[in-house]
Parts: C-alpha cells; sequence; structure tokens
C-alpha cells in the first residue's frame, strides 16, 4: 500500500452516515435506526483517539462501517489517501490487512473447536503466501509479543481466561502487520487487576508495531489513561472532540460533562450526590429535532429545538452545542 | 449495632470435572440492621456463590455446604427447616436484585402479572405459605391493597405512570428502567435484607449513577440492610458503609467504607485499590494469576502473590487481626498508612 501523503491524517471519516431500516411484521419499512449520522473525524498515523459513548450512541457502528462491515449509506472513509467506503470487495480485502478490528467479546469470536495454533495460522494463510515453516516462525514470534507461553498454542480457547482470550484476539490480528486497529470496548468484563495488564500490553505493542489505534469505549477511566484525543458520541453524532485531557480538564457539551459528572471516583465524596442528569437517551428511532440532546439537557433553550448546532471550533476543539 | 445477618466460617465446595473446588474458604461476613454491605472482589472470587449460600439456592447437584453457619436475625438458615426459610425469608425477608434485569423476567407476561405473581406469594400482607391450600386464589381485597403498594413503589422507583407500565411487556422497557423494576420488585415484600448481585455492571454510567443514588435513598429511608456485590470499587465508594474484600474465597479486610478507601491495610486491598485507573494514567496489575480453587494454595490464598509473603502465611490462614473499630484484617503483615508511601 502506498505511503499516504505526509501530513495527512491515515484515516480520514467524512459526513459518514449509516442508517439502518426498520421493518414490521409483514417487512415493510416503518422507519430509520440513524444510528450514525454525520459524523466527521481525522486519526493521525500513530495516534490513539477514543470514542466514546453510552451504549447505542452509535459507536461500534461506526467502527464496523470503517472496517467495511457495515456499507456506509453516506459519506466517505479515507484511509492512507484512499475512498475505501465502496470498494468492491475484491479491492477491500486488500486493505483488510493494514486495517484490523478488534472484536468486543474475545471469547465469542474465537472459533471454540480450533487451538489457538489453529486460530494464528487462519489470518495468515488468507492474508500472505508464507510457507508453512514461516507462519510457524511468525505464530511463535507473535505469541511471545502478546506474552503467552508457546504451551498455550495447544489449548481451546475456552481452556483460556477472559485476559488470555483478548490477547489472543490480538495476536491473530497483529501477525498481519495493520497500520490501523480499531478496538471495541477491549478492557469490557475484565477486572481491574487484569484489565492493566491488557492495557500495558496495549501500549507496549503499539509501539513494537507502530500502530494506530481508535479506542471504542464506554469506559472513561480507561479513555483517559490511554488516548491523547477523545471523541464523545450522542445518538449517532459527535458531540465533542478534543485533547483528553483538556476534555476532561474542562468538558465544554453538557453531555460530555454530565458523564464525566457519573463515573465513580474513589475517595472523597460521593459523586451520585451531585449527579443531576435525568432520564435516559430518546429511541434512535425517534430521534428529536434539532439538539439531540436537548431532551435531557440542563441548558436547553428554544433555539436548540430549532436548529441544530454544528460541531463547530471552540478553543481547539470541536464542540456541537449553541452554548458552549 | 446488632448484627442481622452474621456469616461465620462458612464453606462451600463444588464437585467439578477437575476436582472438587473450595470455592468458600471459611468466610464471615456481618451485616448490620440498616447498613449497606459492599461484597468486592475480582470474578470467581466467590461473591455469588456466597449471596447464593445466604438465600439458600445454591446449586443442588455441585454444591456442597462443608460448615459454618448463615446466622439471620439469630437463627442458622442452613439449619433450619428448608420450609420455614421458604415461607418467611427466602423472597420476604431477605430478597434480591440479580445482575441482568433482562434475563430475570420472563418475556411472554406484561409485567403486572410477573409483579402480582411475586406479591401473591411474598406480600407482606400474605400467610406464610401464600394463599391457603386447597384453592390458591388470591384474596381480593389483599389484591387490591398489594395492588396499591405496587403502583406507590413503582412511583418511589421513578417509573413513569406506573398504571401503564404495568401492562407493558419486559421488552418495552430500557435497562434501567428494567433495573428500576427490580428494585421495586425487591422492595415489595418489606424485607429486612436485599442481596444486591452486582445490579448496575449491565448499566451505562449516567443510568448506573441515577440507580446507585435511587438505590440508597430507597434504602436508607425504609431502614433495609443491603450485601451489594461488585467487581467495581468505585461503584462500592458511592453506594457502601461498609467494604468486605474477598479473594479466592477468603474474605481479606473489612473495614468502614472511609477507612477501606483511606487506609486499607491488606496488601491485596492495597494492590487492587492501585490497580484502579487514577488520572494519571499510570497502569499497576497485579502480577500472577488468580489461584486455581481445585487444591488452593494453603494458608493465605493471596500468598503466591503478595510481596509481604513468610512461611507463616504460606502454613496457615491468619486469624482475624482488629485494627480499630469495625476494621479487621486478616494478614500476619498488615500496611499502615495510605497507598503510595
Amino acid at each position: 500500500m502506498n505511503a499516504n501523503a505526509p501530513g495527512a491524517p491515515l484515516l480520514e471519516i467524512v459526513d459518514l452516515a449509516r442508517h439502518f431500516p426498520v421493518r414490521d411484521a409483514f417487512g415493510r419499512r416503518t422507519g430509520w435506526i440513524r444510528a450514525v449520522d454525520g459524523v466527521s473525524l481525522a486519526v493521525d498515523a500513530g495516534e490513539t483517539v477514543g470514542l466514546v459513548g453510552e451504549s447505542g450512541c452509535g459507536k461500534s457502528t461506526l467502527g464496523k462501517t470503517v472496517m467495511g462491515i457495515h456499507a456506509p449509506t453516506a459519506g466517505d472513509i479515507r484511509f492512507a489517501g484512499r475512498e475505501i467506503g465502496r470498494l468492491p470487495p475484491r479491492e477491500r480485502r486488500a486493505i483488510a490487512r493494514h486495517l484490523q478490528y478488534v472484536y468486543q467479546d474475545p471469547g465469542a469470536s474465537l472459533d471454540p473447536r480450533w487451538k489457538v495454533l489453529h486460530l494464528l495460522h487462519e489470518p495468515l494463510k488468507i492474508h500472505t503466501r508464507l510457507s508453512r515453516g514461516e507462519r510457524e516462525q511468525q505464530v511463535r514470534a507473535i505469541l511471545a509479543a502478546v506474552g503467552l507461553p508457546d504451551a498455550h498454542l495447544d489449548l481451546y480457547p475456552h481452556e483460556l481466561s477472559g485476559g488470555q482470550q483478548r490477547r489472543v484476539g490480538l495476536a491473530r490480528i497483529l501477525t498481519l502487520r495493520p497500520r490501523m486497529v480499531i478496538l471495541d470496548e477491549p478492557t469490557s468484563g475484565l477486572d481491574v487487576s487484569v484489565q492493566a495488564s491488557v492495557l500495558k500490553l496495549f501500549r507496549g505493542l503499539q509501539e513494537t508495531f507502530a500502530l494506530t489505534y481508535v479506542f471504542i469505549s464506554h469506559d472513561l477511566a480507561v479513555v483517559r489513561a490511554m488516548c491523547a484525543r477523545i471523541a464523545v458520541m450522542y445518538l449517532g453524532k459527535l458531540v465533542e472532540v478534543g485533547d483528553t485531557a483538556a476534555v476532561f480538564e474542562e468538558p465544554r457539551h453538557p453531555y460530555t460533562r454530565s458523564l464525566l459528572a457519573a463515573v465513580p471516583r474513589i475517595g472523597g465524596r460521593r459523586v451520585t450526590l451531585d449527579f443531576a442528569l435525568e432520564g435516559e437517551p430518546p429511541n434512535p428511532r425517534d430521534v428529536p429535532s434539532g439538539c439531540r440532546f436537548r431532551t435531557r439537557c440542563p441548558l436547553v433553550q428554544d433555539v436548540c429545538a430549532a436548529e441544530e448546532p454544528p460541531l463547530r471550533d471552540v478553543d481547539g476543539r470541536r464542540v456541537a452545542c449553541h452554548f458552549a | 449495632m446488632t448484627e442481622l445477618l452474621s456469616v461465620r466460617g462458612l464453606r462451600v465446595d463444588f464437585v467439578t470435572d477437575g476436582g472438587v473446588a473450595q470455592v468458600l474458604d471459611g468466610i464471615n461476613v456481618d451485616v448490620a440492621a440498616g447498613e449497606v454491605v459492599g461484597l468486592v472482589g475480582e470474578s470467581g472470587c466467590g461473591k455469588t456463590t456466597l449471596a447464593r449460600a445466604i438465600l439458600g439456592v445454591l446449586p443442588a447437584g455441585a454444591a456442597r455446604v462443608r460448615g459454618g453457619e448463615v446466622r439471620f436475625k439469630g437463627d442458622d438458615l442452613l439449619r433450619q427447616d428448608p420450609a420455614v426459610v421458604n415461607a418467611r425469608v427466602r423472597g420476604r425477608a431477605i430478597t434480591f436484585i440479580p445482575q441482568d434485569p433482562s434475563t430475570s423476567f420472563s418475556p411472554v407476561f406484561p409485567v403486572k402479572t410477573q409483579i402480582m405473581d411475586l406479591m401473591k406469594w411474598k406480600s407482606p400482607r400474605a400467610a406464610d405459605g401464600g394463599p391457603g391450600w386447597p384453592l390458591r386464589r388470591y384474596p381480593r381485597e389483599r389484591y387490591r391493597a398489594d395492588r396499591e403498594a405496587v403502583l406507590e413503589t413503582l412511583r418511589a422507583v421513578q417509573i413513569p405512570e406506573p398504571a401503564r407500565a404495568l401492562r407493558r411487556l419486559p421488552h418495552e422497557f430500557s435497562g434501567g428502567q428494567r433495573q428500576r423494576l427490580m428494585i421495586a420488585m425487591a422492595l415489595l415484600p418489606q424485607p429486612a435484607l436485599i442481596i444486591a448481585d452486582e445490579p448496575t455492571t449491565s448499566l451505562d454510567v449516567t443510568i448506573q449513577a441515577q440507580i446507585l443514588r435511587l438505590l440508597r435513598e430507597l434504602v436508607k429511608a425504609r431502614g433495609v440492610s443491603v450485601l451489594f456485590t461488585t467487581h467495581d470499587l468505585g461503584t462500592a465508594h458511592e453506594i457502601c458503609d461498609r467494604v468486605v474484600v474477598m479473594y479466592a474465597g477468603q474474605e481479606m479486610e473489612a473495614a468502614p467504607a472511609e477507612a477501606f478507601f483511606a487506609r486499607p491495610a491488606h496488601p491485596y486491598t492495597r494492590r487492587l485499590l492501585a490497580s484502579v485507573l487514577g488520572p494519571g494514567g499510570e497502569l499497576r496489575d497485579i502480577p500472577g494469576d488468580v489461584p486455581s480453587l481445585v487444591g488452593p494454595p494453603p494458608g493465605c490464598r493471596f500468598h503466591p502473590r503478595c510481596d509481604e509473603a513468610t512461611a507463616e502465611c504460606r502454613r496457615d490462614r491468619p486469624a482475624r487481626r482488629t485494627l480499630a473499630p469495625g476494621h479487621d484484617v486478616r494478614c500476619y503483615h498488615p500496611v499502615e498508612g495510605p497507598i503510595g508511601s
């Protein structure tokens, strides 16, 4: 694959949308779920961008659309300077080597009837023309890189712990030497003590293999520890994008503010005592007019229902709020 | 404070294909009246087994209670007549909030059917054993009174339009609303103790914050005790008066919440708290793995991963040592001072 122009982002998403039809019992379309609805985001080579939001906000759909699992409804996906959203399947597959996706549930994404050895050989068989011996060498090298002993090659996925399954899932991907990895909830279901070692591994591998990460997570503490930049999503739209430290220091969008205020902190006053956000996110089939957060927003005014706030630049970050 | 629930030296084994797993190894936990106690530990440490043992709903084929007692209001539930426990305690004096509210409702009946079915047997107005044999009919006056109580409790857990909500099916509610319904069902029998098994794990943070606050307000207003299991120390901080830490089937430390987070004494507790991500983003894991419960390490089960471990740790389980009123630690080498010192 050609190197992209210097300074250009590795991944550039422009006004990307992915809508899913809602059908009734007779297969007639009764509406649309606008899971991703006009998202623009650029990711530079070597950086880690966090994509946060609550369940149903469209963050996984965004990741899967970039990955080519869903076809985009509208908008462009440029990877290394090339439009990849509408490539024919054969050409799209060639991109897959460089752009990989780590699934949320490592147990479910590993074939239960295959040993780890077989699981690690598979991507090399599909994407490379290496001989058996060369593959064997690569498999052992990658297994060591993710911190698993050779003895694990003979185990089935159910014999591994959650943290180890995640390591195998990563090894499968890294053996292809991708440039960008989309990590979908990579720490959900892990205990804190294991989580720290998995995150350490992500950091180490990023250095070793010069990876670019898109880190999809609902866990704000994890995103804060891992990502230099953060994009906050609500109901299919980005509401705030900026440097992680700055966003955590002073969130500008009222949704970001509520989200950060809800995270339990150890020591000091209980955060739930001061937590003010009422209600739940509205149904994505029926999104509110104007600003999508207005139904729960403490700052809501008439203009919020009438006009959708664009994502505009405010002090070096982008915020979609009339009052930011 | 008087102890409402007092678990003493409880041992539970599970028979597995790999051998006998000693899942609970002489656990001691106390819950005082009106107190919210957090039971904290990593997955596989035995928190759910302990919760089920207290409720008396361990899987009959696999689990074996080898010793100890579960004293509730002075009576040992393990040795009482199971029929009496079923009629008076389980679902009445002790109720349960599950981790996953979506699989705890039947998908095919409206919420009303399911809540009124609970009330038929477990309402505070029901006699022991529920509606009288042989009719097993729901007495009409009691039904009306119970229905009022249900509506009032649904209002208390902030379900909008309770009367209409009752006619809906479980899938028509969001995850947060379903958990509110579960909390209502746990409160309706007017229990003395609620066992909540990771009730906010499947919820988003903003919903979790709402639910934690609601639950704490409701139980404090009604004087109900809660045993709240969680793997998330932040959640424990939000809701608990006292925290008990478990590791591999043994309790390691029990302390009032304030002391627990400020001055943890057990090396495991300190490691666990240090592994929580702080704003600085330092990553500190606990080296090593949780031991297998089939043939676990002798003595203190944390000793293979502990920096402080000595010969006596490998030999005998440390006795309970009281550092301050209410702050007990089971360690030969408790550490003083705040974390990081």
